[in-house]
């Protein structure tokens, strides 16, 4: 018997290890990825156009579109400010900082949404004062924006915490000590250095911001052709037993979920790559 | 080191000022509202709330559920984990993309396309009711609902740490004269325990509070298949504002609660990691000897 065989599994392990997690992958990811598409094709190519033409349809894609471009300059912000404090510099209390950064992960999204309706809602603390002001936050866009950006803030600021950690601040602080500004520094050396981590990370909070359900839902109102989303109006066309309309609408959710995973493995791949170069550059510093 | 203490870098109060008062405005904030409104009616009150028999029959359901779907994806996602990290296999990597697919499908589409593949005229339904299994529109819907969900995060956690094992580990406890067997169980699963428990609490966490995929498997039957967040909502239709403040706050809470249990499953794990006893008595102790 050689070591190479008791490092390994037996065949017939390997192969049913290999049969039952390619069977569960199948009938859990596999086969709802596809049905969503066969379903949404059930009656051919033309009826499927032509339910996308829907004005209500093409109106929740304008509005999905619309909150996720509007989230997203604040979530780029929220994230570079929030990674530079905490992977850059020590300060108390920093744990519980990422703690609370992590919060809307564990928050369920029905929860999220309510608290903005006790904020803002009619009977809520700012109600009568918005009201007065005839500001209309709950069940109109502005509160749709708000719980959006309390589902997605996390996941850019996620992505550069570990990311610019690991890169120290050395470089940073040779450019500083070289006489560059800090947006210089931060325009030459921080952001070429993090471009890859930064666009991951807007990839996964765009994913979500397009795809968010129960916080938006709470918020909304579900008033069609003003505050539906395309999730939203899956909702409405599928309670109405219109499984091809909201299979259509949902076609498009999946063939944007499929893009964002091709854009993910894409950057995954780039930056693997970048670490793997940075590491075979370091080698040699190291071990002179 | 030095250069620590006085800080070269600049833009340090800036960060920090503009996170904080992010944080505070878009979390505190309405968390404190919340709790705050909670307060109008006491803990005695709130606690009436939760322990009403609807609600009661709501977290039964929540939390039963999700344990369920945890538990099917931990024994599972270590398979796929594995699998995806140690087997060769054609379309590893397009595989290997897609477990993320719940992470990026939206919820809604997720909730729609499993009741109509679980539905008793849909693809899965129409061989499973034959034979007695009712999913859709029962609690065995929102098991299901769940497990697609949370899939990603147990085959996720592992694979990096699965990854990191190192081979002359296993060939110490097989030189030895471990099995295989022996090699996993003593050696291997030991090792991983700390992640594959993370990723368990990870996506008991994240099924708890889910929401949209849920709705529309489960039939939604007070008493029987109606999960908390469903409720709140329902609540909150009733306008029974206060009703639905007390559930979600004892949501929030157990959340909270979670959250701090996975930050201390992670500094577990790294710090085992930190100790890791030596090769030899690993090795030794997989072929059933005292270190």
């Amino acid at each position: 018997m050689s070591t190479n065989i008791a490092t390994r599994e037996a065949t017939w392990v390997r192969r049913s290890l290999l049969a039952i997690g390619l069977a569960f992958l199948f009938f859990f990811l596999g086969l709802p990825l596809f049905a969503v598409f066969a379903e949404a094709l059930a009656q051919g190519v033309p009826v499927y156009l032509e339910a996308l033409k829907e004005p209500e349809t093409r109106s929740a894609i304008g509005l999905t579109i619309g909150i996720a471009l509007a989230v997203l300059p604040f979530n780029i912000a929220f994230g570079v400010a929030a990674a530079w404090a905490i992977a850059k510099f020590d300060f108390r209390g920093k744990s519980l900082l990422i703690t609370l950064i992590d919060l809307p992960f564990a928050v369920s999204p029905v929860v999220a949404g309510l608290v903005f309706i006790l904020l803002f809602g009619a009977q809520g603390t700012f109600g009568p004062w918005l009201s007065a002001h005839d500001i209309r936050i709950i069940f109109a866009i502005p509160g749709m924006i708000i719980a959006t950006l309390f589902i997605t803030f996390p996941f850019i600021a996620r992505e550069l915490i570990p990311l610019m950690q690991a890169q120290g601040k050395e470089e940073e602080e040779a450019a500083v000590s070289l006489g560059a500004s800090g947006w210089q520094m931060f325009w030459r050396v921080t952001l070429p250095n993090i471009k890859w981590g930064l666009l991951y990370g807007v990839i996964l909070s765009n994913a979500r911001a397009m795809g968010e359900f129960g916080a938006v839902s709470v918020v909304s109102g579900h008033i069609r052709g003003e505050t539906n989303t395309l999730p939203l109006h899956v909702e409405i066309l599928y309670n109405e037993y219109n499984a091809i309309g909201a299979f259509a609408a949902a076609s498009i959710l999946a063939l944007l979920a499929l893009v964002t995973l091709f854009a993910k493995t894409i950057v995954e791949w780039r930056m693997k790559k970048e670490t793997e170069m940075l590491a075979t550059v370091l080698a040699p510093e190291k071990t002179s | 080191m030095a250069t620590k203490t006085h800080r070269v870098l600049p833009g340090f109060g800036l960060a920090l000022g503009y996170t904080l008062v992010y944080l505070s405005l878009l979390i505190l904030l309405p968390l404190g509202g919340m709790v705050l409104k909670a307060s109008e009616l006491g803990f005695g009150q709130i606690m009436d709330i939760a322990l009403s028999e609807r609600s009661l029959a709501a977290f039964r359901v929540t939390f039963g559920a999700s344990l369920l779907a945890a538990t099917v994806n931990a024994f599972f996602g270590l398979v796929v984990a594995w699998i995806l990290v140690r087997y060769p296999f054609p379309g590893k990597r397009f595989v290997d993309a897609l477990v993320d697919l719940p992470f990026a499908l939206p919820t809604a589409v997720a909730g729609i396309t499993l009741s109509t593949l679980y539905a008793g005229n849909g693809w899965l339904g129409s061989y499973l009711e034959p034979l007695g299994i009712k999913i859709a529109y029962t609690p065995s819907g929102i098991v299901v609902a769940l497990i697609f969900i949370t899939l990603p995060f147990v085959v996720r956690t592992l694979q990096p740490v699965i990854e990191d094992i190192e081979s002359d580990v296993e060939e110490a406890a097989a030189s030895l004269g471990a099995s295989r067997w022996q090699t996993f169980s003593r050696v291997i699963f030991p090792a991983i325990a700390p992640a594959l428990l993370t990723g368990f609490a990870m996506a008991f966490s994240r099924a708890v509070g889910e929401y949209g995929s849920v709705i529309f498997i489960a039939g939604n039957l007070p008493l029987i298949s109606e999960i908390t967040p469903l409720l709140i909502i329902s609540k909150l239709e009733q306008y029974d504002v206060l009703g639905a403040t007390a559930l979600a706050v004892v949501m929030l809470a157990i959340s909270f609660l979670l959250l701090l249990g996975i930050n201390f499953l992670q500094w577990w794990a790294a710090n085992r990691y930190k100790n890791e006893e030596p090769l030899e008595a690993a090795a030794s102790r997989a072929v059933g000897g005292q270190p």
